[in-house]
């Protein structure tokens, strides 16, 4: 179980963690070229700019694809599209993961069986599929999906929190508090939820890379949002002309492995900060 | 197994069975448009229709359509495909042994395969044929696996001419008998190998990291000194290990057949994920609605599956 660090040794333990450390980096720097991804190449990923299905050449790093659009273009605003989603559903889960999770520690008795039972079925419920069928019957949308994954998604956190959230219920300082005559919600505040915050950091990372691979094996299937570009829409097109142009296939999927690459290292990075037990 | 553990894990089911199809019954009723396009799909004339309406009761309460919808179910009348003209249970079983011998495949290699490297780099501690190794699980977790697809389809298949880029068996060749089975293994060997990559990555993990910690603990040490070969220590140990992979593999059920859907759609494996391509193309959503269903189910089947394995592993919770 993760011992109780300062938040602010967080930072310094996680970028001793090699994970961690590398994490960072391959996050931070993804991060950064979807930000300026409207500065980079062309600014439109849907606009044709050169010829039809050239190899990488300098004008065009990453290639072009069946309709002449610069691929470098699409795979910066793809993977803006992936990490925005991430990020928005990440907020979502964690918000409701954290909620759940502590109303049913502290409360317990039969509130704390009814939400773990609600949280055992969401967890059993396949959310790729549930999307697919919910896309085909609603239609596709970027909004959409975010709150159908994070409505999905909260299980995960919500017993997370809930486990820690018991064992700090026991705690001195909790009881000092108490002691002191803070109310419930006070407790919950000041001195429960910042410690809960690592723990959960942990988990959101592990999912938002998650959120990533399904929103690319969604699109992958046509069922992105036909608004913006994303990376799995990209690999979808690359399927037909596998044969004439790997270019088209390779940096898509490989920009969708970096992301998840990055969060899930940066999950094991804080993981180890947090276990000072298998600190290398 | 004590038959009071069974029938107390049994019993779990049957709420979380009764959820998804209440689950499936809201999507239907919650979709735009009238319920009868989803559960007849959008080809259907006046006629069908009026059939489908009379059949699902969609004229008549709310409560009363529920319990048509569940009985229809658990008689396994899941609708009719208007697009294939038979029913969407005909359909489904008719793609479905092709997915369970891909998925089937893929997780028996990746379990066997990531036990061995899991314990090879556990035994090589922090050596470089465990960074290596632990590198390389890192990064075959993080592959997608439609692109891990695209990949080896474009290299090893397109590139070498080993192994052919598509389908199930070779319509050029009809074959039978043991031909036949060499024939489908030939296609069979990519696809699997592709969807095994993930689970195999993680699976290493998991047993180097549970083998490392293990590995320092009391019983091991007296194992080791009364003498056992290293062999039998591990085999001691792994014993525990497998508890922590065994329910990581079974709660990544869903995760597994997601990438097993897309993985048929990169090679043109002519199982489910064909079938949900079309299915999505054609706007076929009595389809859809039971690949649904069917999946939620084999979630809650792998996951039972897991429990009573755990059961059979750990002697704790068969007699708490």
């Amino acid at each position: 179980m993760p011992g109780w660090i300062p938040a602010s040794d967080i930072n310094r333990r996680i970028w001793r963690s090699r994970a961690g450390r590398a994490g960072v980096l391959l996050t931070g720097g993804l991060l950064a070229a979807a930000l300026v991804a409207a500065h980079v190449g062309p600014p439109d990923p849907f606009a044709s700019v050169g010829p039809p299905l050239s190899a990488p050449t300098l004008s065009h790093p990453m290639g072009t694809d069946d309709l002449g659009r610069d691929l470098l273009s699409g795979v910066a605003h793809g993977t803006r599209t992936s990490l925005v989603l991430a990020v928005i559903v990440s907020m979502l889960t964690g918000i409701i993961g954290v909620m759940v999770g502590a109303l049913a520690a502290w409360e317990g008795g039969t509130l704390d069986d009814l939400l773990m039972r609600v949280t055992e079925f969401v967890q059993v419920v396949p959310r790729f599929f549930l999307a697919v069928l919910v896309i085909a019957l609603f239609g596709p949308g970027l909004e959409r999906l975010a709150l159908l994954l994070a409505v999905t998604s909260w299980p995960w956190i919500a017993r997370v929190v809930r486990a820690e959230a018991l064992s700090l219920k026991r705690r001195e300082f909790v009881e000092a508090a108490r002691a002191l005559g803070a109310g419930g919600p006070r407790i919950l505040l000041r001195e429960v939820l910042p410690n809960l915050l690592p723990p959960v950091l942990v988990v959101v990372s592990l999912n938002a890379a998650g959120v990533i691979l399904i929103e690319a094996g969604l699109s992958f299937l046509g069922l992105g949002d036909p608004d913006v570009v994303s990376l799995g829409y990209l690999a979808n097109n690359a399927q037909r002309f596998l044969r004439v142009a790997w270019w088209m296939a390779a940096f898509p999927g490989a920009a969708i492995a970096a992301a998840v690459l990055g969060l899930n290292l940066l999950g094991d990075g804080l993981n180890d900060a947090l276990n000072p037990r298998f600190e290398s | 197994m004590p038959s009071r553990y069974l029938l107390r894990r049994l019993a779990q089911v049957l709420p979380t069975v009764a959820g998804l199809l209440v689950l499936n019954f809201c999507i239907v009723h919650l979709a735009p448009g009238d319920p009868v396009i989803a559960l007849g799909g959008e080809h259907g004339d006046a006629a069908y229709y009026a059939f489908l309406r009379a059949r699902f009761a969609l004229d008549r309460p709310l409560p009363e359509q529920l319990l048509t919808y569940v009985t229809n179910v658990l008689r396994g009348d899941l609708g009719t495909s208007f697009v294939h003209g038979r029913s969407v249970a005909g359909v489904i079983a008719e793609r479905l042994p092709a997915t369970i011998l891909l998925v089937a495949t893929a997780l028996v290699l990746s379990s066997l395969a990531g036990l061995g490297l899991g314990t090879l780099a556990a035994r090589h501690g922090r050596r470089p044929a465990d960074l290596a190794l632990n590198a390389a699980a890192l990064l075959g977790y993080a592959t997608p696996s439609f692109w891990l697809g695209q990949m080896a389809l474009l290299t090893v298949a397109v590139g070498t001419g080993l192994f052919p880029v598509q389908g199930m068996t070779d319509a050029r060749h009809p074959q039978t008998g043991l031909a036949h089975v060499l024939d489908v293994a030939h296609h069979l060997a990519l696809p699997a190998l592709v969807l095994a990559v993930n689970e195999l990555a993680l699976t290493t993990r998991l047993v180097r990291t549970g083998l490392l910690e293990a590995l320092g603990a009391d019983y091991v040490r007296t194992a080791r000194a009364k003498g056992l070969p290293e062999g039998r220590v591990i085999r001691h140990a792994l014993r525990n290990v497998m508890l922590p992979v065994l329910t990581v593999i079974g709660s990544r059920a869903g995760m597994f057949l997601s990438g097993a859907v897309l993985v048929e759609v990169v090679f043109a494996w002519p199982g489910l994920g064909r079938l949900l391509l079309s299915s999505l193309l054609a706007r076929d959503y009595p389809v859809l609605l039971g690949m649904f269903l069917l999946i939620s189910f084999a979630v809650v089947l792998a996951n039972l599956i897991t429990d009573l394995a755990y059961a059979r592993l750990d002697p704790r919770i068969r007699y708490q």
